[in-house]
């Protein structure tokens, strides 16, 4: 078994995410097998490879894509705070928070 | 009402005055309105944008000023990718009332272009998924094939397109999502290389890999398309300044002497029966239009999808922790912060998204990085290699777009990682940051399309476009 249900527990409290028990023991049964054939890839010795975080040819690297950072105006503040479950502008209001 | 319009023949109708913009667009929507009950295809209309647009155009045909390349184009969006004023839910419950304050880039080029559009197309939840059945709206019936998925995750695009409800549509794919759903309704798709055209506006699922593209009715058509949306956006660092080629006039070159390289690969076990004979007739074809065919070898292939799930899970866990209840979408009330984060991701997103988190979340975590997500960035690495070697001896690769026609509704949702074996022949071209064409290439006994899928060299949309369109010509669709 590659991941256990504790493992799945701290995984969603890591991504605040609410799981029933039921999803809890499904997630864990797919998730399980999932990574039993993820674990092919250590078929490949790889020791020497570098890492790919991105496809990027040489002009969209962040060196040659930084723009000058010049100040534009932006005038949907409004629209952006209408679309909040809860606003108070120019604020979003959120419940009390307590340190976990 | 008439259908089967083209990109060419709207232009052409509106500008002899045949037909208004606002006409053909009105034109849409009563096709709409009869049929979409049964598809499912659209989620939100937005006619009155629709409208305002159309008229534009038409004022311009009176005024006898020249039409831009879309000029009156009915085109419809996938709900992933923004678009100002009108509902964009990604398929979701957690944004079933978002209502975007600004046009993702793509649009507002099509618009620019004349273009007018229509609405927002049904897809799975955040594009997770390969047959439209992980939308919280409900799935979409296939038009090509009754009884059947459209694919997905695009799956609402790609139907919109074949039962004539849009002239074309945009879709994303980040491993196989535009290429599949067009080929299970028998049409041409495409994503243009990564970097091609921008992301801006394109509600994240994947970042390295997510890309908007076209479906359109014919190759010329999602030509003229992906030329309108590509190149440089300085709202996305990673759109590339490569200057963007004419694909419609580069289209017609020949493709004689062109090298082909068939991928044993990608021939070998697990593939349908039905969909070997018809590759195997559409490469028939390509041979007698003078194209060379030559073996050639992409060894990492049988590991794409691992590595796929491993990259795409862990940059869905990061950009997906946005949707938290306090900025926008649902929110579900409990009495802390962090408890109603918990309820509001726990409630409002479905069984897929959360099963993507969970993996994502757990292969980038204290102790399994290194193992997974490290290990699957630089097989990604040893992919992508593989695709360079093989375009230093040929001009294309060509494989089947999917291993399987198009299957039943409700017959493959109870496995995923059956679900996830299925997208084999589209992930590595998308690990790769490839272009990539699905084309109609006939339907086993006459009924399920089944789709032949082109690549090309990065930035070498143009060569891609070329063979399709010549592949097209020659008959393709009816091998």
């Amino acid at each position: 078994m590659k991941i256990s249900r504790e493992d799945v527990l701290r995984v969603a409290e890591l991504a605040y995410l609410d799981l029933s028990d039921a999803e809890l023991e499904m997630y864990r049964a797919q998730i399980d097998e999932i990574l039993e054939y993820i674990g092919k890839l250590n078929e490949l010795d790889t020791a020497n490879v570098e890492p790919m975080a991105q496809v990027l040819a040489d002009d969209q690297t962040a060196d040659a894509t930084l723009r000058e950072d010049v100040v534009v105006p932006c005038a949907v503040a409004g629209d952006i705070l209408k679309q909040a479950p809860d606003p108070e502008a120019p604020y979003f209001r959120v419940p009390k928070v307590i340190e976990r | 009402m008439t259908s089967g319009w083209t990109i060419e023949s709207v232009k052409a109708t509106i500008a002899a005055k045949k037909v208004s913009a606002r006409e053909l667009a009105a034109e849409h929507f009563k096709r709409i309105a009869a049929r979409n009950g049964e598809l499912n295809a659209y989620l939100t209309l937005s006619e009155e944008r629709a409208y305002a647009q159309a008229d534009k155009i038409d004022a311009a045909v009176a005024a006898g000023k020249p039409l831009p390349a879309l000029a009156g184009v009915p085109i419809a969006v996938k709900d992933v990718i923004s678009t100002r004023g009108v509902r964009t839910t990604c398929g979701s419950k957690i944004l079933n009332n978002y209502i975007p304050p600004y046009d993702a880039t793509a649009v507002s080029r099509l618009e620019a272009a004349g273009a007018v559009i229509l609405g927002k197309t049904n897809c799975d939840e955040f594009a997770m998924g390969s047959s439209n059945e992980n939308s919280a709206y409900g799935p979409v019936q296939n038009p090509a094939a009754p009884g059947t998925v459209p694919g997905g995750s695009s799956g609402g695009s790609a139907a919109a397109v074949a039962a004539d409800l849009a002239v074309a549509s945009l879709g994303t794919d980040t491993g196989g999502s535009i290429r599949q759903p067009g080929a299970f309704c028998g049409i041409p798709a495409m994503m243009g290389s990564y970097g091609r055209v921008s992301r801006y506006g394109l509600i994240a699922f994947a970042s390295s890999l997510d890309r908007i593209g076209p479906f359109a009715r014919n190759v010329g058509d999602v030509a003229a398309v992906l030329k309108v949306m590509a190149g440089r956006d300085p709202n996305d660092s990673t759109s590339t300044t490569a200057p963007v080629e004419d694909y419609t006039r580069e289209l017609k070159k020949p493709v004689k002497g062109m090298k082909i390289g068939i991928p044993k690969e990608y021939y070998g076990e697990g593939m349908d029966s039905g969909v070997r004979a018809k590759i195997t007739a559409g490469i028939e074809l390509l041979r007698t239009l003078g194209c060379q065919l030559m073996d050639i070898e992409l060894r990492h292939t049988d590991y794409a999808i691992a590595t796929y799930y491993i990259i795409a899970t862990a940059e869905a866990s990061s950009n997906l922790a946005r949707y938290d209840g306090v900025r926008y979408g649902l929110r579900e009330e409990a009495d802390t912060l962090v408890a109603t984060y918990r309820k509001t991701r726990g409630a409002g997103f479905g069984a897929e998204v959360k099963r993507r988190i969970v993996l994502g979340t757990y292969v980038l975590s204290a102790g399994y990085y290194d193992a997974y997500y490290l290990k699957g960035q630089k097989v990604r690495a040893l992919i992508a290699q593989d695709f360079r070697n093989a375009f230093e001896k040929v001009d294309a690769i060509v494989t089947p777009t999917s291993p399987v026609p198009p299957f039943s509704l409700g017959e493959r949702t109870n496995d995923p990682l059956q679900m996830y074996l299925a997208d084999i022949y589209t992930v590595t071209g998308s690990l790769a940051g490839l272009p990539g064409i699905s084309l109609p290439c006939g339907k086993i006994s006459g009924k399920l399309p089944v789709g032949l899928q082109i690549f090309g060299p990065a930035f070498g949309e143009a060569r891609v476009l070329q063979l399709a369109h010549a592949f097209e010509e020659a008959g393709g669709a009816t091998v």
